[in-house]
């Protein structure tokens, strides 16, 4: 399933990086201070142009975040999906709005969610929720007496 | 209380509105605060949540069965097509087979879901740009499609019929006649629908060159569905990774290339036909059979990661499935097609007047609880 051509490709393109295996897309792990010179790569390296961001989101594993982004290639098809390990105690993520215009609203959502610092983001603020809201719902250790329901 | 050093640069004279969060254009809860130089657009700043619940929350204590009828209420004009989307990737994880009938049940429902949406927003954007007859005559056409509907799924919103290995039950007797009924009814409306709105010189001047976005702008924002193929993007799901049955279907994907409101609108209308030409195909093709697969009564899925992507009305759903191996999932996202789609808005509308704004938010079809989720 997972295509080895493009496996190849990217060890030549991002010579750094580390490949996950299983899962149904290619997976790289990368490490979060290298993010912003690998995506502008992944981006623009001929072969690999992955121009569409279409998922971005964050997982609470209770001792760390993992960041996930999925990436397609609208020119040929392919895609793969980067994932990130950050510090559970102040994490932190370089922004790629300027790369993909619409990590801009993701990672607000990710920020107001998950608590997660996007570095360099023009615009960081809470999206879904109030500007005073206390904590982060979406992370495992969120406690919420009046407004969660649970069974 | 706004900052209003937050809300981009603002001159001596600019004015700075609020439109929504109740504002019958906004079609929901949306809140959009203008910057306004006279009655041009300066800067277009969305503000979400007024219908936010976390449904990702709840979802991750629900069961793989319960979780699917919350997902109705996201995006509900295509409740079927969400709840289908996350059926598949309960399947994927299970590795279950859907029996043929299933498939083409669920082609068929998704297909009818498609075309009540794109009458309701056919409707409602005639509406928005001052046509109020339209949406009476969409609603017509609406109406037999949630009867049919409501006879064998039992609800006209809120689905739930999608189910992880089939459908819930098998199609009311009455089904076929019906669907047969509506063919003919639509075939003669959609003509009627052009004669009407499209070919309307008012209705072009309020559409042709509004809310432009080129088709790498498109990319770069996220956008899937008739509003990135307005600008040209190929980004049908049905096509370019087919699902259920869609491969062995005929029917185009629909590219226009102006990239403004017309183009959005004219790929609707056409994306309109060829849904009814899906389901004319599938109509008298049901095979017989199982409509549900075998599964247990207790869903697990294993450990790991699980995608699925759907093409509903809107544009490309995901849903991102992280199984610890339990009973319910340890992580679900959402991947909805209005968020991506609504990210764009300000780029569309800036250099615009205020009264193209309706246009412009017309045509992207926003559904307010997919945005916010």
């Amino acid at each position: 399933m997972v295509d080895e051509v493009l496996k190849i490709k990217i060890s030549e393109s991002v010579p750094s990086v580390l490949f996950e295996e299983g899962g149904e897309w290619i997976t790289v792990m990368i490490e979060p201070p290298s993010w912003l010179s690998l995506a502008d790569r992944f981006r623009f390296a001929p072969g690999l142009d992955f121009d569409f961001l279409f998922c971005l989101t964050c997982i609470d594993w209770k001792s760390h975040f993992t960041m996930v982004y999925h990436l397609r290639s609208t020119l040929n098809g392919q895609e793969m999906v980067v994932k990130s390990k950050l510090d559970h105690t102040a994490p932190e993520m370089e922004s790629v709005s300027h790369i993909w215009r619409t990590a801009e609203f993701h990672e607000r959502e990710v920020y107001d969610l998950f608590g997660i610092k996007f570095l360099h983001h023009p615009d960081l603020r809470r999206l879904l929720l109030t500007d005073d809201w206390k904590g982060y719902p979406l992370r495992k250790d969120y406690e919420d007496p009046v407004n969660m329901i649970k069974l | 209380m706004y900052n209003f050093e937050e809300i981009g640069t603002t001159e001596l004279g600019d004015l700075i509105i609020n439109i929504g969060p109740q504002h019958p254009s906004t079609h929901g809860v949306l809140h959009l605060i203008v910057t306004l130089n006279g009655e041009t657009i300066k800067n277009v700043e969305p503000h979400l949540g007024y219908i936010h619940r976390s449904i990702e929350k709840m979802c991750e204590s629900l069961s793989y069965r319960q979780f699917i009828y919350v997902t109705s209420r996201m995006d509900y004009l295509s409740s079927h097509i969400n709840n289908h989307g996350c059926a598949m990737c309960v399947e994927k994880g299970l590795q279950i087979e859907v029996p043929p009938r299933a498939k083409v049940i669920r082609v068929l429902m998704d297909e009818l879901t498609r075309l009540a949406s794109h009458q309701l927003w056919w409707g409602a954007l005639a509406m928005d740009v001052g046509a109020l007859t339209p949406f009476f005559h969409a609603f017509r056409e609406r109406e037999m499609i949630n009867s049919i509907m409501e006879e064998t799924c039992g609800a006209r919103l809120t689905m739930n019929y999608m189910v992880p290995g089939g459908v819930m039950i098998d199609l009311h007797p009455n089904f076929q006649r019906g669907v047969k009924e509506f063919i003919i009814h639509f075939k003669s409306k959609i003509d009627e629908y052009d004669d009407l709105v499209t070919g309307n010189v008012i209705f072009q001047n309020r559409m042709k060159g509004i809310g432009f976005i080129s088709k790498e702008e498109a990319i770069s924002y996220g956008c899937t569905g008739p509003t990135a193929r307005g600008s040209g993007v190929r980004c049908d799901i049905r096509k370019l990774y087919p699902y259920e049955i869609y491969d062995r279907l005929q029917f185009e994907e629909i590219l226009e290339t102006g990239g403004d409101c017309f183009a959005r609108y004219i790929v609707r209308m056409r994306e309109m036909r060829q849904s009814l030409s899906i389901v004319e195909q599938l109509i008298d093709n049901i095979p017989e059979g199982d409509f549900q697969a075998k599964t247990k009564a207790v869903l697990k899925l294993p450990k790991g990661e699980f995608y699925a992507k759907i093409e509903t009305a809107r544009g490309e759903f995901g849903v991102y499935i992280v199984s610890e191996g339990g009973t319910t999932p340890y992580r679900i996202k959402f991947r909805s097609p209005g968020f991506s789609n609504l990210s764009a808005l300000n780029h569309m509308a800036r250099g615009h007047k205020i009264g193209d704004l309706v246009a412009i938010m017309g045509t992207l079809d926003l559904v307010i609880p997919d945005i916010d989720r």
